[in-house]
């Protein structure tokens, strides 16, 4: 086994006969996704998550790793077992058939009509 | 705009009281910010860690703001103030330079010393000195936070459990009286008032104990008994426990090495 000379090693007595002992259940607190808001009116855009042991706490925290920066108005927290999510394993329900250009605003033609209006001739029927 | 300030005549009396309150509100914020910096990388949990040590360069940016204000009446620059003084040259209340024990102090020591700090900035946001004044008005976002942050975790470690509530009441009777050393009158308490610079140390002690009575309580905390309210003063004065010149030297350790380095 390689002697270290780094103090971090040394103090962590990392031997096999000293093994890590598995964390208890609810031995880190729960935790918050944070979401933060730029400026009012703008939407919440999620920016993390944080360990607490309640929402005011969560709101402490997040306001500190979050919005110290001074770029934050409002701050929301949410449980992360109160998110609902979906499945990786279903991700393939956003496939979708590329050929569909009507569902795309690229598909309808109608920069000859925007121009013909901006020369003032106005749009034909 | 409307609200008529009282016009503050300079002169070397208002000077010195002024000096006199800036240096100790400046002294308080520097040496509560460096203890608590030394939480960085040992603080309970990494979410706290962050938010304790945020917090505490917020403190030495607010003791810059004053050290900057005192350099324009002729003192040292803000670095040279800060690190080439020793401790009996500083005016910081004892209670901000005791050790910080365990978290329990810390935070009861957070809890006291940030309560008064953010009322005797509220109470100079419409002193006649404008320059401190508009510092008072620019650390208000900040001294709200730190509040909150306090009265957070002591209300929540003081009705916790049993073990948390007899920590947090064990520290809160220790520190005490060094708390209300951080009320010690000056010289200057009569001219600040009546030139509306700052209404004094008696007026912002009695908001004090009116803002933290409710917050304690709800912790379900107990005030020490009143007759046991001894002020551990001197530090106003530059008197200092054994605890303050160990902090100086290891805070200007750096700095003192080579003054002129450029950062």
């Amino acid at each position: 086994m390689i002697k270290s000379l780094d103090p971090r090693v040394i103090r962590a007595a990392i031997e096999d006969s000293n093994p890590i002992e598995p964390l208890k259940e609810m031995d880190q607190w729960e935790t918050y996704e944070v979401f933060h808001q730029k400026k009012r009116g703008d939407q919440h855009m999620h920016v993390g998550i944080v360990h607490a042991p309640n929402t005011e706490m969560a709101l402490l925290f997040g306001k500190e790793q979050f919005g110290r920066r001074g770029i934050s108005v409002n701050i929301w927290v949410v449980k992360t077992r109160d998110v609902f999510t979906t499945d990786y394993e279903d991700s393939d329900i956003f496939e979708t058939i590329p050929e569909k250009q009507y569902r795309e605003a690229g598909g309808y033609k109608v920069m000859d009509k925007i121009n013909k209006f901006k020369k003032g001739l106005g749009p034909k029927d | 705009m409307g609200q008529k300030i009282k016009r503050l005549h300079m002169n070397e009396n208002t000077t010195d009281a002024l000096k006199e309150l800036l240096y100790k509100m400046a002294d308080d914020l520097l040496i509560i910010g460096h203890r608590n910096s030394e939480w960085t990388g040992l603080g309970p949990i990494l979410e706290e860690d962050i938010a304790f040590s945020s917090m505490a360069q917020d403190k030495i940016g607010q003791a810059q703001a004053l050290y900057t204000l005192l350099h324009e009446f002729g003192e040292q620059e803000p670095d040279i103030v800060a690190f080439m003084r020793n401790a009996s040259q500083f005016h910081n209340a004892q209670l901000l330079e005791l050790p910080n024990g365990d978290y329990d102090f810390s935070l009861i020591r957070h809890f006291l010393y940030d309560h008064a700090d953010q009322l005797r900035f509220e109470m100079l946001a419409h002193s006649s000195y404008e320059p401190l004044a508009k510092v008072a008005r620019k650390v208000k976002g900040e001294l709200k936070y730190h509040v909150f942050h306090a009265n957070t975790w002591v209300v929540k470690l003081g009705a916790a459990n049993d073990e948390s509530h007899f920590k947090m009441q064990t520290v809160l009777n220790e520190a005490w009286n060094f708390a209300l050393g951080m009320f010690e009158e000056g010289p200057f308490e009569d001219l600040l008032r009546e030139e509306g610079i700052f209404e004094g140390e008696k007026i912002l002690q009695e908001k004090w104990l009116k803002n933290i009575t409710p917050i304690l309580l709800k912790a379900g905390l107990c005030l020490p008994d009143e007759y046991t309210w001894k002020p551990i003063n001197g530090g106003r004065k530059c008197e200092h426990s054994p605890y303050l010149t160990p902090l100086v030297e290891e805070m200007s350790e750096v700095f003192r090495y080579d003054p002129t380095a450029q950062w």
